[in-house]
């Protein structure tokens, strides 16, 4: 693999791994809100 | 209008993989890496997330904030989502799209879904073992040309199955089913890019290393970066697989209320996607085509800017490479995400058009399922039937009316409820500070770039709409039409009925 290559891939998927498990992060860690909520099940991921 | 639809999500993670799964779809697996491929490799991805922050992060925005706000009056589909914004009459008529798009595009969606359930059943039982690629070939050819029954029981069997899941509502059908299938789809997902770019030359009869399949994929050709059609390719790209513009994300929104967040998960189902197709798309197909075929045939294989022959003709072929046992699981994990790709996006499809009808006709879920259910069955007829019917709705449907409603929702929500009340919709609640720039794209830069892409195909769309017109295209114009015209009447009986919005 050219070097060009490898850092477009690198690149690219460590950045959108990075957001995608950051985003996803929050969404888990994330306090629900106090209820009534949209979530009847908040906390039961 | 009595509010009797009491569906809801029963967790924050259910909607975020709901959506997700209704992003992820065939397309991440079989279109992304051979758009790729014809669009310049690796420098692909430069226009392609350029077009994402611009377009495709917005619309995002845009759909979620018009689903949660049609919510708060008890509206979950869009024709009176659309009302909700501004009164005048044409606009509940543009929202039909949306309810338009989900039932037109089921209809065939469906039968594909259905191809990947047949597609695991016959790896899984070692029908591919020992055939060559011409005798795969055949037995794909032989399979759409319908010369068994086999294709029209697995598609009645996959219809029945999205209607029961439907049937048992949003967090008994839809969000379980996203639970379930969502998490395969990333074990399955993941094992098998591990597999492709690890395979050896030599091992299992492979001529390359799988690498250099990654390596092809990724080479960049920075010259193709100045060239209209390859970022027309990546706008077009990113707006299918994210589902924008078909009415699913605001059904799906519409049931998150007011006050709690839509903005951090919108980035999260969005985010997932991109990781899906990006990450695991471009690691799967590629790598293993190229490892026994070699790049210049592969290059030709993905001419069309579609993977399907790869995935549905080749794939089983060099799996049964592996012996019995590794190609019968190989075979199981493509077919079985890609089947899981397909269901969650399908499930996704059919919301909207029950919704609708609970909305404003009253009518229970069940019932809603199975009515739509049988309309999917009926219009899928000639898509199963003949390809050109098949082509014909994929082209109206699954390409222009996409972009018609993703225009006339930006315009709605952007120019005619105003930008400083959607500003506010979509940052109510919101779990992250959403950049204020995006304020300023929605209003400016997505409408254009919507333009473009519309502009842009026009040429294409006089062809299509010129060509000659054969008996089964004439049968799909007529049912499209008909299917619009029979929605809108539905909008306008609902709109006149005594306590509508």
């Amino acid at each position: 693999m050219s070097a060009k290559a490898l850092l477009m891939l690198i690149s690219a998927e460590a950045a959108i791994t990075a957001f995608t498990v950051y985003f996803f992060w929050k969404v888990v860690t994330t306090p629900p809100k106090p209820a009534p909520d949209s979530f009847p099940d908040s906390g039961n991921i | 209008m009595a509010i009797k639809n009491q569906e809801a999500w029963g967790s924050r993670i259910g909607l975020v993989l709901a959506m997700a799964g209704n992003a992820v779809g065939l397309g991440n697996f079989l279109r992304f890496p051979a758009q790729a491929i014809q669009n310049g490799g690796g420098a692909f991805i430069i226009p392609y997330l350029v077009c994402f922050v611009l377009m495709g992060i917005p619309l995002l925005y845009v759909e979620w904030a018009m689903g949660r706000y049609g919510g708060k009056s008890g509206q979950h589909s869009a024709p009176f989502m659309f009302d909700a914004l501004d009164k005048r009459f044409f606009w509940k008529y543009l929202g039909v799209l949306g309810i338009f798009t989900n039932l037109a595009i089921a209809a065939y969606y469906c039968y594909l879904e259905s191809w990947t359930m047949s597609w695991a059943y016959h790896s899984v039982a070692g029908h591919f073992m020992g055939k060559t690629q011409a005798e795969v070939s055949a037995f794909f050819s032989s399979y759409i040309g319908l010369t068994t029954v086999e294709p029209v029981v697995f598609w009645i069997l996959c219809v029945l199955l999205n209607t029961w899941v439907l049937s048992r509502g949003l967090k008994g059908g839809v969000e379980l089913a996203a639970k379930i299938g969502m998490p395969l789809l990333l074990i399955f997902g993941v094992i098998l890019a591990v597999r492709g770019v690890t395979l050896t030359a030599g091992e299992h009869g492979a001529v390359y290393n799988g690498v250099l399949g990654l390596s092809y994929l990724w080479e960049p050709d920075f010259s193709s970066i100045w060239d209209p059609v390859v970022w027309r390719n990546a706008a077009g790209q990113i707006f299918f697989t994210l589902s924008l513009g078909m009415g699913c994300v605001h059904c799906y929104a519409s049931y998150v209320k007011s006050g709690d967040d839509i903005a951090l998960n919108a980035m999260s189902a969005g985010w997932m996607n991109e990781f899906v197709e990006v990450v695991l798309g471009s690691a799967i197909i590629i790598p293993i085509a190229v490892g026994y075929l070699g790049v210049d045939k592969v290059i030709e294989m993905t001419k069309g800017g579609s993977g399907f022959g790869i995935g549905f003709v080749t794939l089983p072929f060099l799996f049964a490479q592996w012996g019995a046992l590794l190609s019968a699981l190989a075979g199981f994990m493509w077919f079985g995400l890609l089947f899981f790709a397909g269901i969650t996006s399908s499930l996704a499809m059919g919301t909207p058009c029950m919704a609708f009808m609970e909305d404003n006709f009253n009518w229970d879920r069940r019932k809603a399922a199975w009515t739509v259910g049988a309309a999917v069955l009926l219009l899928g007829i000639p898509c199963v039937l003949s390809q050109e019917a098949f082509n014909e709705f994929d082209y109206w449907v699954g390409t222009v009316s996409l972009v018609v409603f993703a225009l006339a929702e930006v315009i709605l929500f952007a120019w005619i409820f105003g930008m400083e009340k959607g500003w506010k919709e979509i940052t109510d609640g919101a779990d992250i500070t959403v950049p204020i720039v995006f304020k300023h794209i929605i209003k400016y830069v997505t409408p254009v770039f919507l333009l473009v892409v519309f502009f842009g195909s026009a040429p294409e769309m006089w062809a299509v709409l010129t060509k000659k017109i054969t008996p089964y295209v004439a049968v799909a114009r007529i049912l499209l039409a008909g299917l619009f015209v029979g929605i809108a009447r539905l909008v306008y009986i609902a709109h006149r009925k005594p306590g509508a919005l």
